[in-house]
């Protein structure tokens, strides 16, 4: 809230007054009972460091990382958050055929034919609960860690590419070609199928996924879906969110705000 | 008989004179791996049993890293290299100079881990535009 809207308005500075008492649990009350949640401001500074794991301690299924994506403040033609996912991961081959290149993350734009409406939709591996590219992988390698991110282990991935089809968001790429540029802590290499980690690396050391960090509008908030309090889960429970193809019932933890 | 015990000492005589066979990884004629470690000393186990272990433990700690997500271990890709890879080139392959490929080459094993995992030690990966 302003500082001019409290000088114009006393009943604004009244809320904000009446805010303040609350102003740790982020919404103000407007009448007993009837709450406003913070929502606007700067979404990146909601979007605090989680804590690093201990070292020696495994993934916890207490936890469930997510991500939510607010695709109204998602810019038409801004790549950032693609340019900083393929730096982080070392994705750097530029094949002949464009349709071979890694895509760990793409930006889809729907029109809307009967307005006209653009939408912008950041997609990637949807990290769900119930994994079809888990179901079908016939060597284990395809699965799901304890806190909900879904990977590829690429040492028992044989690359049969079952996986890409059973996933209904395209969001499994197959590397065509020998690397040798990779970010030492994102190891990935021909033959392989591989998709969007959640920055695995990063999350587990207590950091933001990069393209979380990237974005200049805010529009990403990344978190734990379990924990009341974290800033993914208040925003889940105080505006709607949808889950693509939330038919299929996998459960997505990437959820979309605005499409 | 008398030259049966002549032959039989001088036969003696020539074994004791003859020089001791010379073990393989002597040096010598025999080939042998260049072991070059720069930092000797900070392993996280005896060199006899890295010698033979160390597959085992990097295979058992890329399931629970991978798999359980468990971080900070011990054992670990990427501190062998950081520490292994050559003063000259940065990195563990390259040349049977340097530390995995040159033992890996003597014996003829086949390394795989560098299809994925990068040997260069230090390394920031660039990515490309879309």
């Amino acid at each position: 809230m302003s500082d001019q809207g409290t000088k114009l308005n006393p009943r604004r500075s009244f809320i904000a007054t009446a805010g303040a008492g609350v102003a740790g649990l982020g919404f103000t009350v407007i009448a007993p009972g009837l709450h406003l949640m913070a929502v606007a401001g700067d979404a990146n500074a909601a979007n605090a460091a989680t804590d690093a794991r201990k070292a020696g301690t495994a993934a916890s299924p207490t936890v469930r990382w997510g991500l939510l994506i607010d695709a109204n403040k998602c810019a038409p033609g801004c790549t950032k958050c693609i340019d900083a996912c393929h730096t982080e991961n070392g994705v750097s081959e530029k094949l002949s055929d464009p349709r071979q290149n890694s895509q760990w993350i793409r930006k889809i734009e729907l029109v809307d034919r009967r307005n006209g409406r653009v939408t912008q939709l950041p997609m990637m591996c949807q990290h769900c609960a119930n994994p079809p590219c888990v179901d079908v992988c016939p060597t284990g390698a395809s699965m799901k860690r304890a806190d909900g991110i879904v990977l590829v282990d690429r040492h028992t991935c044989i690359g049969c590419r079952y996986c890409m089809m059973a996933c209904p968001y395209k969001a499994r790429s197959f590397v065509h070609t020998p690397l040798h540029d990779q970010n030492p802590e994102v190891p990935r290499g021909q033959g392989c199928v591989e998709s969007c980690t959640l920055c695995v690396h990063r999350v587990d050391k207590g950091q933001q996924p990069a393209c979380v960090e990237s974005c200049p509008n805010g529009a990403m908030t990344f978190g734990d879906l379990l924990d009341p309090a974290s800033a993914i889960a208040q925003r889940i429970a105080s505006v709607p969110t949808t889950q693509v193809r939330a038919d299929l019932r996998l459960d997505q933890g990437v959820r979309y705000q605005g499409i | 008989m008398k030259l049966l015990r002549i032959l039989v000492a001088l036969f003696a005589a020539f074994i004791a004179v003859s020089p001791a066979p010379t073990l393989a990884g002597d040096g010598g004629r025999t080939a042998t791996p260049v072991i070059a470690i720069a930092n000797p000393g900070h392993c996280v186990a005896p060199v006899e049993e890295m010698r033979r272990n160390h597959m085992e433990m990097l295979k058992h700690q890329r399931d629970r890293s991978l798999r359980q997500g468990i971080r900070g271990e011990p054992t670990s890709l990427n501190a062998c290299i950081e520490c292994h890879a050559s003063k000259k080139t940065g990195s563990v392959l390259g040349s049977n100079d340097n530390f995995c490929q040159s033992c890996h080459a003597y014996v003829a094993v086949k390394l795989d881990c560098f299809e994925c995992h990068q040997p260069k030690a230090g390394f920031k990966a660039a990515g490309v535009k879309p």
